[in-house]
């Protein structure tokens, strides 16, 4: 019978395939995205940032990049900078979601924890040129998103995504390049839920250092300055984005404390979320007694 | 005694050829993206760039490369299984047209950065609907031709055949359900989590109806085509059919083990990933076993040996596929090029081989001769066998090495890598990897040269007829 009429069969494969489809796509929307999953502090998109995630999406970006930090412990410790894994709630106004399957690149999910800058300096300089930050990277140059932003259509998408605007943030995109959108883009991923930031000890004395002898500790110290810091301060400590970093003379508390809290507003993270103390005593003497 | 059955042969013609040449610029520019990781100058303007590149690159080879052979050898064989000739050769032709817009375009736009970046769903909304349009006026020809068939009983083909047919429908469709804000640009309408696992049904599955379904009709049909042995079992082909497009749409969330999609829909997705081996083996088995006592054909007859190859390497497949979908597996090669080593066993040396013999089987049959050279279809074999393996077993190498290094842990807990650490342990990798695709690139050279041969011979020996 089956083997005979291709109308009941095409009929019975539908059914099969709508068993597993029903199940583990259809039914999943009554709880996905739903009122267990909001999360109050996370923001709908402005538009500035709509327009640099369609920028995104037209780069490809999503082909090397990933934007979700999994569950598990090595990814919260790499790509969570002071935050959680993502949670359900944190991507209800993604359309499309742009999770991505491939880590050519490293996470983005939240980028916008790890460089605070409010001028996104740093993504600046990386995006027209990633080798003149990480001389490695094999990213692309996006040297021509230096270009004016065409705002033709960026209300008419907030009116589709159904997202909150006021004039104000319509006038925010005037004069506004392409680069200036995509950071604005990469600098909300990951900030809407507040991190809870790890103090710095309130009062570090200079003795408190328990690192005095450079030599036992170079090697490592060194690695961490280039792990962590070269890609604002130079390779050589010489200062790019940042400062140079060579023999300073401020005092070890205050570089203790630059280093551990930072100077968000002026583009210096802090490291307490990822540095324990002992890291940033050896980074400081590090950057205080290495003068070469 | 009615008059032999006339089959039309000119879009199957069309079909293949023009699946070859998107084939080959799918090949061309997967070489240049795999330059371009390990030399990012090569990124050398806007619509060259990587981003754009790579889904150029999938969509060539999906769809063009993929589908389009697929809907040729579907009607080469969809007649002879029914001893019926095609319903409607002037819609074929139609789709052949449409078809080469479709995806002429589709390369233009995502040069053009129109690009919608769900995975194998990339093109903008009025190409999508395009898309459709082609699979619907080709699943209808195909449709009616068995609908009005003479021979009655339909074979196992068919059936795989069919399945694809309202497979593919279902899934591109609501992957691709959006809001249309201009021309080249739309919102879908699912969001976040949502979005992503619709996506992944969709992905999974295309790999299933695209990737397994429509490759598995062609073995069954041209393996005994080939060997002039019967298939083993009709009736294991049967459970494996059922159990297959049954099992495969419980799946998509092995692609996002870990992430913020609900555990209960992971699980499952980890469950029949691993039943899943009993229908795939069905099929590998059916293979193995129709060969019984005629294995010195791996020797004596050049296709046999892409198809038992072909089919060795699903059997790989569908056995490194569900240890990828467990949890514990995947937290250690999610996200690296382990992955794409995986892929490419599937696209190079399952599907492309298959179609590889299948092309070579029919070209000599609507032509009416041998083919042109079996030596040179010999070294294409071996030269395509080598830089897949050579792609798939560096990436293996690329993705474990990557993978144990970003888990590395020092003493204290803190990560022992950063980053880019992993990424220049990988660098040799990816240079060896984009030699074995130069590799591949000669392989299917000879293969074009061979066809355009044995073509050009049959012209020639029908002209002196005539
Ligand atoms: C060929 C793959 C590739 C593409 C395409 C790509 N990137 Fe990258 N990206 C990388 C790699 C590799 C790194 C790490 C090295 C570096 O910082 O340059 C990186 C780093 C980054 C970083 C810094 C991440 C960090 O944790 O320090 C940001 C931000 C970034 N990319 C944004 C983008 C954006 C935005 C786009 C699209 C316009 C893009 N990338 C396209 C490969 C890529
Ligand atoms: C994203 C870029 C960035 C990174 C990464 C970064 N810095 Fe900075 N850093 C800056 C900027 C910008 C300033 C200048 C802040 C200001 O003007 O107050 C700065 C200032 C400093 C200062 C104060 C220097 C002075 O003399 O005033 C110290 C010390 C410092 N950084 C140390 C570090 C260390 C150690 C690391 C690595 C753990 C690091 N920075 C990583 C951008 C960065
Ligand atoms: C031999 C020539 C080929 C080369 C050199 C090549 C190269 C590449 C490269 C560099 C990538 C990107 C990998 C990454 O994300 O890091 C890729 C991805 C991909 N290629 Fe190819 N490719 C080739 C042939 C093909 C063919 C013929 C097909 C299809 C039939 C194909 C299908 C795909 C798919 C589906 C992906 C996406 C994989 C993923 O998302 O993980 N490739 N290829
Ligand atoms: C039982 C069968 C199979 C199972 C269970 C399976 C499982 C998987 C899993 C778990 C992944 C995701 C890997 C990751 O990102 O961590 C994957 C990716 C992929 N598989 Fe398979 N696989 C199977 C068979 C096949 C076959 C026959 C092909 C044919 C070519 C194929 C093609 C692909 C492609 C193209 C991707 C990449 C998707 C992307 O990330 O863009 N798979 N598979």
């Amino acid at each position: 019978m089956l083997e005979k009429n291709p109308v009941i069969f095409i009929i019975l494969a539908f059914v099969v395939i709508m068993i597993g489809t029903s199940v583990t796509m259809i039914a999943p929307f009554k709880w996905i995205n739903g009122p267990g999953d909001r999360i109050a502090e996370v923001k709908p998109y402005t538009p500035l940032q709509q327009e640099g995630r369609d920028l995104y999406m037209r780069e490809g970006c999503n082909n090397c990049h990933s934007q979700t930090v999994r569950t598990l412990a090595s990814d919260v410790e790499r790509y969570g900078y002071g935050g959680s894994y993502s949670k359900s709630g944190e991507f209800v106004y993604d359309r499309p979601h742009l999770w991505g399957s491939r880590r050519t690149g490293p996470d983005l999910a939240h980028i916008g924890l790890k460089f605070p800058d409010p001028n996104g300096a740093w993504h600046r300089k990386h995006m027209a040129n990633p080798q003149s930050v990480v001389p490695a990277s094999n990213m692309p140059s996006y040297a021509f998103l230096n270009k004016a932003l065409d705002t033709t259509y960026s209300e008419r998408k907030m009116k589709l995504l159904g997202f909150p605007y006021t004039q104000a943030d319509l006038d925010e995109l005037k004069g506004k390049s392409e680069m200036d959108a995509i950071i604005a883009y990469m600098r909300k991923l990951g900030t809407d839920i507040p991190v809870k930031k790890v103090e710095a000890p309130a009062v570090v004395s200079a003795q408190s250092n328990p690192f005095t002898d450079l030599k036992a500790i170079e090697e490592e110290a060194e690695a961490l300055y280039k792990k962590h810091c070269a890609s604002c301060h130079g390779e050589k400590r010489e200062g790019t984005l940042g400062p140079a970093l060579k023999g300073s003379a401020k005092p070890e508390a205050e570089l203790f404390k630059l280093i551990a809290q930072g100077v968000e507003a002026k583009g210096m993270p802090g490291f307490s979320g990822s540095l324990d103390e002992q890291k940033i005593w050896k980074l400081v003497t590090y950057i205080k007694l290495d003068a070469k | 005694m009615s008059a032999p059955t006339r089959y039309f042969d000119d879009s199957v013609k069309g079909f293949i050829t023009w699946s070859i040449i998107w084939g080959t610029i799918s090949v061309v520019v997967g070489i240049l993206i795999s330059l371009q990781l390990a030399w990012p100058q090569l990124n050398v303007a806007p619509y060259l760039t990587y981003g754009r590149l790579r889904p150029i690159h999938t969509n060539a080879g999906i769809f063009g490369w993929g589908i389009g052979s697929f809907i040729g050898l579907f009607f080469y064989i969809t007649q002879r299984l029914t001893k019926t000739s095609l319903w409607s050769p002037g819609l074929a032709r139609v789709t052949l047209w449409l078809f080469n817009i479709g995806i002429a375009s589709a390369a233009v736009t995502l040069a053009m950065g129109i690009n919608r970046t769900k995975e194998y769903a990339e093109l903008e909304w009025p190409l999508a609907v395009v898309v459709a349009i082609i699979w619907v006026l080709f699943s209808i020809n195909v449709f009616m031709t068995i609908f009005k068939r003479k021979e009655e009983q339909m074979y196992i083909s068919l059936w795989y055949i069919m399945a694809a047919l309202v497979g593919v429908t279902v899934l591109y469709v609501v992957n691709n359900l959006g809001v249309p804000l201009h021309l080249f640009k739309s919102y879908p309408i699912f969001a976040g989590t949502n979005d992503a696992n619709v996506q992944w049904w969709y992905g999974h599955n295309a790999v299933a109806m695209v990737l397994t379904a429509p490759p598995l009709a062609l073995f069954y049909y041209f393996l005994p085509k080939v060997t002039g042995n019967p298939i083993f079992s009709h009736r294991m082909g049967i459970i494996a059919f059922w159990s297959l497009i049954f099992m495969y749409l419980w799946t998509g969330a092995h692609h996002l083990l870990w992430t913020p999609v609900p555990d209960w829909i992971q699980t499952l997705a980890m469950a029949f990933s691993i039943m899943l081996i009993a229908p795939s083996w069905g099929a590998v088995m059916n293979g193995y076993l129709t060969m019984n006592g005629r294995w010195d054909q791996m020797k004596t007859n050049y296709l046999v040996k892409f198809l038992i190859t072909g089919i060795t390497f699903y059997g790989l497949q569908t056995l490194q596929g569900p240890m990828q979908s467990i949890r514990s597996f995947s937290a250690f090669i999610h996200y690296t090029d382990w992955v794409p080593g995986h892929v490419h066993m599937g696209t190079l040396g399952w599907v492309s081989m298959i179609i590889f013999a299948a092309v070579y089987y029919t070209t000599t049959k609507m032509c009416e001769t041998e083919i042109y050279s079996v030596k040179l279809a010999d070294t294409h074999f071996w030269l395509v066998l080598v830089g897949q393996l050579i792609y798939s077993i560096t990436m293996w190498i690329a993705g474990v090495q990557q993978g144990s290094m970003l888990l590395a842990t020092n003493t204290d807990g803190t990560l022992h890598y950063s980053f880019m650490e992993t990424m220049i342990a990988i660098m040799p990798y990816y240079k060896i990897r984009a030699i074995s695709g130069i590799i591949y690139l000669v392989g299917l050279v000879l293969f074009i040269y061979n066809i355009y041969k044995t073509y050009q011979k049959s012209a020639v020996s029908q002209t002196a007829k005539a």
